[in-house]
């Protein structure tokens, strides 16, 4: 992976999505993957409508499905796993092209695939279309506590510092000749480890202080404050509020 | 590692939601104690950190790579207050804009990755330094045993939830001994890495190193007159609390877990039983010898209420295994100081 790829993660743009608070978007996306993950397995339409709902959110946004199927890769370990499910699974068997697969892993592998893949396109329009920097002011407003909001907000902006400082160090290693074949390379992985661990402390260490000079006694000043209107919160609500009710309807059906 | 919606069920979810948010309330506090008013950007930069290192990919064995987990790496290096919250912020990050992790799995991710593999690599450190004298070697050996010990527990946590609340029919051993056996080699890769990269450290800034503070000589000042040791002012006086803490927490998880998680544990026959059923070979199952005890079946004969019984059973389980394990312990080490003085 290459640095500052996290800007690569939103897409500017000037939707009614877009111009949500980001308190409104955070709660949107974590009820809707509550929602998602309380419905029942066996309920198929259930699914097909929270996929239509999610069409319906990344259509209003504008952001192209090619984009958020090319951002699904990161699934793909899970994928791996649930694949394997019906194969070790117990319980009743079956015959698919004279395989025998396990019934009930059947069902938990189709239930991990639905409900993982349907969370994972909801972080990724939640990310595509919210800065970095206002979802965590957004987290701020949410109560959440100020001093791991400003941890996060570190982290984030030093980020693309310290990956491309892992990147220079790599790409030094590299033109030197390392190949990190086996077990006896590890030395010099660690050792570049310990080197970036050094320049990251150091940097925070300067950073600190050179917050101090400015002024800061532990708390982030509040530039702009971002108020949500009772509007803005409903609208924000449709999603989740569709997505229960297509789960409490699947259930009440089941 | 990072566990994905729809993988664990609404109550383990929403209860490993609570440990976490617990945890890092906890931790948030001792924090202020590791790093005083420095804990923001300098936990800030640490996680970056240790995202970065996560991305360092590094050989296992034939062509597989792993990557380092690093809670053990950053409880050694920063503490395991500011481990836990920099580990934590890494899990926030990357379920909310990295869509890596499921955002109702959040909870679990934290309490395995952050909590279970800071707390349990500190402890794990802690013992073997504070049992060898104070030396490099000793602080190397010990995050070379913390990061072994961290991952293969994390593994198994994530198996003993996965068998209170996972949505997948699969045999709790045959799951424990595959998570198990592949965290084993993955921890020896975490551990070489890990020992190494606090012994580089160690070489040139060993006063960034958390669990090797006291380490440090006392400075000498060399002057025409000879040599005079400035007495150090103590700077970072190391809380002493012994291993009390962890004990007791350790014994109230293990309460916590047998009398009150075990309510909801699944009633459902276990793998070896189902498969004993479905092969039809428990015929020849024998009524155990102690069927009548007072703890048999899980239960506390005596006891109506099903729940209440079993938590009851449950308690005096750890309470018994405690008292055991405790009186081996002691002759144990009874015997060592016999050896010592005779």
């Amino acid at each position: 992976m290459s640095a500052g790829h996290h800007h690569a993660l939103y897409l500017p743009g000037d939707t009614p999505v877009h111009r949500l608070p980001p308190q409104c978007k955070l709660i949107a996306a974590v009820g809707f993957a509550v929602a998602v993950v309380a419905t029942p397995r066996e309920a198929w339409g259930a699914f097909g409508v929270d996929v239509l709902l999610l069409a319906a959110v990344a259509a209003v946004a504008r952001i192209p499905p090619a984009l958020v199927l090319r951002r699904m890769v990161v699934e793909v370990p899970f994928v791996l796993f649930a694949v394997a499910i019906p194969f070790i699974g117990l319980g009743e068997r079956t015959e698919v092209l004279g395989v025998s697969l396990s019934l009930p892993g059947l069902w938990a592998a189709w239930n991990i695939l639905a409900k993982a893949t349907l969370g994972v396109v909801a972080s990724i329009l939640l990310a595509a279309t919210t800065e970095p920097r206002m979802m965590l002011l957004g987290a701020e407003r949410l109560r959440l506590p100020a001093l791991l909001v400003q941890i996060a907000m570190f982290m984030l902006r030093y980020m693309s510092v310290i990956l491309d400082q892992a990147r220079r160090m790599r790409i030094a290693r590299e033109s030197r000749g390392f190949v990190a074949r086996d077990i006896r390379q590890a030395p010099v992985l660690a050792r570049s480890a310990g080197a970036l661990f050094i320049r990251s402390y150091e940097r925070g260490e300067r950073v600190h202080l050179a917050m101090l000079s400015r002024g800061y006694t532990g708390q982030m000043p509040v530039i702009h404050d971002l108020p949500a209107s009772w509007r803005q919160w409903s609208a924000a609500a449709v999603l989740p509020a569709l997505a229960l009710t297509t789960a409490v309807v699947a259930r009440s059906l089941a | 590692m990072h566990v994905p919606d729809g993988f664990f069920d609404v109550p383990v979810s929403a209860g490993a939601g609570v440990v976490a948010a617990a945890g890092v309330a906890v931790c948030l506090r001792r924090a202020r104690r590791e790093l005083d008013d420095r804990t923001a950007p300098m936990a800030g930069l640490v996680a970056a950190f240790i995202f970065a290192v996560q991305m360092l990919n590094f050989p296992v064995a034939a062509g597989t790579s792993g990557h380092l987990l690093g809670g053990a790496l950053a409880a050694i290096l920063v503490g395991p207050a500011t481990a836990v919250l920099c580990v934590a912020v890494v899990l926030l990050v990357q379920g909310f804009f990295f869509a890596d992790g499921g955002l109702t799995a959040l909870g679990v991710n934290i309490t395995l990755m952050a909590i279970v593999t800071s707390v349990v690599g500190w402890a794990v450190f802690r013992l073997v330094s504070r049992s060898a004298p104070r030396s490099r070697t000793a602080v190397i050996v010990g995050s070379f045993l913390a990061a072994l010990v961290s991952v293969p527990t994390s593994a198994l946590v994530f198996t003993a939830l996965f068998w209170l609340g996972g949505t997948a029919p699969i045999e709790l051993s045959s799951v424990a001994a595959a998570m198990g056996g592949v965290h084993v080699l993955i921890g020896l890769g975490e551990a070489l890495i890990t020992a190494l990269t606090v012994s580089s450290v160690l070489a040139v800034r060993p006063d960034l190193v958390y669990g090797a503070r006291g380490l440090a000589a006392p400075l000498v000042l060399r002057t025409a007159d000879g040599e005079v040791a400035v007495e150090e002012p103590a700077t970072l006086p190391a809380p002493k609390r012994g291993l009390r803490p962890v004990l007791l927490g350790g014994g109230l998880v293990a309460l916590l877990l047998a009398g009150v998680v075990s309510f909801y544990a699944s009633s459902a026959p276990d793998g070896l039983n189902k498969v004993a059923a479905d092969k039809g070979f428990n015929a020849y199952e024998r009524p155990h010898d102690l069927e009548n005890g007072p703890l048999a079946g899980y239960g506390v004969s005596g006891v109506e209420d099903e729940r209440l019984s079993g938590g009851l059973a449950g308690i005096a389980g750890v309470g018994i295994t405690v008292l055991v394990g405790g009186a081996i312990f002691f002759t144990v080490r009874r015997r060592r100081q016999d050896k010592a003085v005779a």
